[in-house]
């Protein structure tokens, strides 16, 4: 046990293990301490000063997150001197801030519009010459509106340190300092691999995501006639779109939020789960035939846009190793716009693909001029969960009060193993569900596979024995995490088969365009990502249909349309390719 | 599709010798001595100093061929760059205008003639002219008060200025300028 202190806050007496700062020593006391520029899954900068104390001794204010406790330490966080300090630091930063809350994307979820409001900020007593930069919202997927910008640095953290991109960096001084990639470039042409955590960790509206909700009320405002618009959910959707209405963290609601599109106009309401099936039936097929010798392992998931992004400017040389099968999103609307658009007698051209997605990187997917289809992108637009969210709340549904309802068929059929795809591990865990099958002819006894399980940053490991054959797998979600376990992989230290990487920590259920946690949560929050997780395990258990080859509507569609798995046309429809592209960042 | 598509990836080789040619000799020693030491990052602010010493300003393709060689995030290195006054991300021009700002000059007007300067040239403290002929900084007392306000182009010094002398004064310079590239044109 490590040796304990005792300190007074607010004059009360506590014991608190040596190492622990005046903030957390505060909180165990009850006393919230308020914050800013603090992330608790971030390194510490104590940059914006919000969580000043007295401390007995010092004439000057200390920050409370980035101060370890003393023994016979004396803390006020409450003395008129401190509430009247916290509160010109915050002054002064509303001073530097546009006013334009009640237009602004983060009005109701804006950490410093909240403080504000808690530190009882009623009137503005700084009058002075405000910031002036120009909005960066050329990019496909992340918007920079450095004007928002208080440069608390977590998004330079977590870019960095969580994602091992290092794109951002504060670039001048002073008064003009400005937080940017290099060269203060458009987001598109630095480094970044668009996953959007700078936007999940941004307290103000600094950085955004691309919006789309336009395009797709323009779609809906269409006679019937003309446009027939699809709309199609990822797995990681059903686990977090509750909380942006209140529900608990982790609720699933899969039914509501189906419900709630079909009042919203869509024609169909399809399930990206269909295309993860897909992907498991590709994937596993590929993996089993470069087992046999023909491509380079370990096979790599292809799944997540960041990762790929990632891969592509960070790792090129591996890219012989990645999966050839496009993304879930991208088969399915490949497929909406050929097969469905065959069943249904449509003309491609008439149909609207908008897909609902965790992930910012998908509006930069669906961009890329690879996922085109007569000249067209396949997916026409991508919301995030913050995004749907935001447009049933416009169309003035009252999500909880929603009954629940089914997908349309035949792209709305899934198995277990098609929701778990939301989390890191879950397609891992799919696709051996899938794998031993081919290879033993039945399906696992057990087909929970919970050493691949798990939301936190450590990379997982297992090893499954199937028909004799041993299948070394790894799983990592961050990408910080995915350089470790890609560097051990080209040193030659381990030997993997399969290895599952998803950008967002915790996999795409933390993913850049979940909503915002309730303020007080932060982003990467563990309660938060096994909740979310839990939501998309519980509903896999509870199907009957668990295993991607036994979906009745994928067999049908390799019976009638693909062939079988890998066959030409399946090659020609579901599969992609990659290009190295510099800059070819740090390691 | 992707499975027939020939994939020699690995482009490491090529950027790195691109980035070795983008610096003199004597800096890449600098950077190899300590690219493998414990904190080697740290020697970023050094580099940057020998870089600049060495082409007169930090260009972008220094900073990457910096970052990449380093392994230090371009990010950071133009971060860097950009903090430090010390540091100049455009070439220096022909004539380094340096206007005083010290007290004396201030109180007689400096301001005036600052502005008169970046108006006529159409660029700020910090900037060259687009025709490379002037480049402007401020400066603190040049230590000639009785000519307040005064300016320093290249070593001659001009006080005391008025905004209306401005434009004859940047004349003259261009005359000059123009005289040099008859005598020596290559340069």
């Amino acid at each position: 046990m490590s040796q304990m202190i005792s300190l007074k806050i607010d004059g009360e007496p506590i014991l608190v293990p040596a190492g622990t700062t005046v903030m957390d020593a505060a909180e165990t006391l009850g006393i919230h301490i308020p914050r800013l520029c603090y992330h608790p899954e971030l390194s510490l900068e104590g940059n914006c000063r919000v969580c000043v104390v007295q401390v007995e001794g010092f004439d000057h204010c200390l920050a409370s997150c980035a101060t370890t406790a003393w023994e016979g330490m004396e803390v006020q966080t409450n003395s008129p001197v401190i509430r009247e300090a916290r509160r010109d630091i915050v002054e002064l930063l509303l001073d530097n801030h546009p006013k334009d809350c009640q237009t602004c994307d983060r009005d109701g979820v804006c950490e410093l519009q909240n403080l504000a409001y808690r530190m009882g900020v009623r009137e503005r007593h700084f009058e002075g010459r405000r910031k002036q930069f120009p909005i960066d919202d050329a990019g496909a997927s992340v918007v920079r509106n450095a004007e928002k910008c208080i440069l608390c640095g977590r998004c330079i953290r977590v870019c960095g340190e969580v994602q091992g991109v290092f794109n951002l960096s504060q670039h001048g001084r002073g008064f003009t300092t400005v937080v940017g990639p290099a060269n203060l470039a458009p987001m598109d042409e630095s480094a970044c691999i668009q996953c959007g955590q700078c936007v999940s960790v941004c307290p103000t509206a600094a950085f955004l995501e691309q919006d789309h909700t336009e395009r797709v009320w323009k779609a809906l405002g269409f006679p019937r006639t003309e446009k027939h618009v699809v709309v199609t959910t990822a797995p990681a959707i059903r686990a977090a779109l509750g909380e942006a209405f209140g529900l608990p963290m982790g609720t699933p609601v899969t039914g509501k939020m189906v419900t709630a599109l079909r009042r919203m106009g869509f024609d169909a309401i399809f399930d990206v789960n269909f295309s993860a099936d897909l992907t498991i039936m590709e994937e596993a097929h590929e993996l089993l035939k470069r087992l046999e010798g023909g491509g380079p392992l370990p096979l790599l998931t292809s799944c997540s846009p960041g990762w790929v992004s990632f891969l592509e400017k960070f790792y090129p040389e591996l890219i012989p190793h990645m999966s050839s099968c496009k993304s879930p999103m991208q088969m399915q609307s490949t497929l909406i716009k050929t097969y469905y658009a065959q069943q249904k007698d449509l003309d491609p051209r008439d149909i609207y693909v908008v897909s609902v997605m965790p992930c910012v990187a998908k509006k930069f997917e669906a961009a890329r001029p690879e996922h085109v289809l007569d000249g067209s992108p396949t997916t026409d637009a991508v919301i995030t969960t913050r995004e749907l969210a935001q447009m049933i709340k416009s169309y003035g549904i009252d999500f909880t009060r929603l009954p629940d309802s089914d997908f349309d068929h035949p792209l709305g059929t899934s198995s277990g193993a098609g929701d778990i795809f939301g989390a890191t591990g879950g397609v891992m865990e799919a696709a051996l569900r899938t794998a031993a099958f081919k290879l033993t002819g039945r399906n696992l006894g057990n087909l929970e596979l919970t050493e691949v399980r798990g939301v936190t940053g450590e990379i997982r490991e297992a090893s499954v024995t199937l028909a004799g054959k041993t299948l070394n797998v790894a799983v990592a979600n961050g990408l910080q995490n995915a350089k470790v376990l890609l560097e051990a992989v080209k040193r030659g230290e381990k030997d993997y088969h399969l290895i599952e990487i998803m950008a967002c920590p915790g996999g795409c259920i933390c993913g850049g365009g979940q909503p915002y946690p309730p303020i007080g949560t932060y982003t990467m929050n563990h309660d938060l990502a096994r909740a979310r997780a839990k939501a998309l395990y519980s509903i896999d258990s509870a199907k009957t249909l668990r295993c991607s080859h036994d979906n009745p509507d994928v067999q049908k569609l390799y019976a009638n349309f693909l062939g079988e798995p890998l066959s030409h046309r399946a090659h020609e429809l579901l599969h992609t390719h990659y290009t190295a592209r510099t800059p070819r960042g740090i390691r | 599709m992707s499975e027939c598509l020939p994939c020699s990836t690995d482009n490491w080789p090529d950027l790195e010798r691109g980035y070795r040619a983008m610096l003199p000799r004597e800096i890449l020693a600098f950077i190899d001595a300590h690219r493998h030491q414990e904190r080697s990052e740290s020697m970023l602010i050094a580099t940057l100093h020998q870089v600049q010493a060495h082409f007169g300003h930090l260009g972008p393709g220094h900073l990457e061929a910096v970052a990449q060689l380093m392994q230090i995030p371009l990010a950071k290195v133009t971060g860097v760059a950009t903090f430090y006054h010390y540091f100049r991300l455009q070439p220096r021009g022909r004539y380094l205008i340096n206007v005083c700002l010290g007290t004396a000059c201030y109180v007689k007007g400096a301001e005036k003639v600052a502005q008169k300067l970046q108006d006529e040239l159409g660029i700020r403290f910090g900037e060259t002219s687009k025709d490379g002929i002037f480049s402007l900084e401020s400066t603190r007392c040049v230590g000639t008060c009785g000519l307040a306000p005064v300016v320093m182009i290249g070593d001659e010094v001009h006080g005391p200025l008025t905004p209306s002398l401005v434009p004859g004064l940047l004349e003259s310079y261009l005359a000059r300028a123009a005289e040099d590239l008859v005598a020596e044109p290559s340069r």
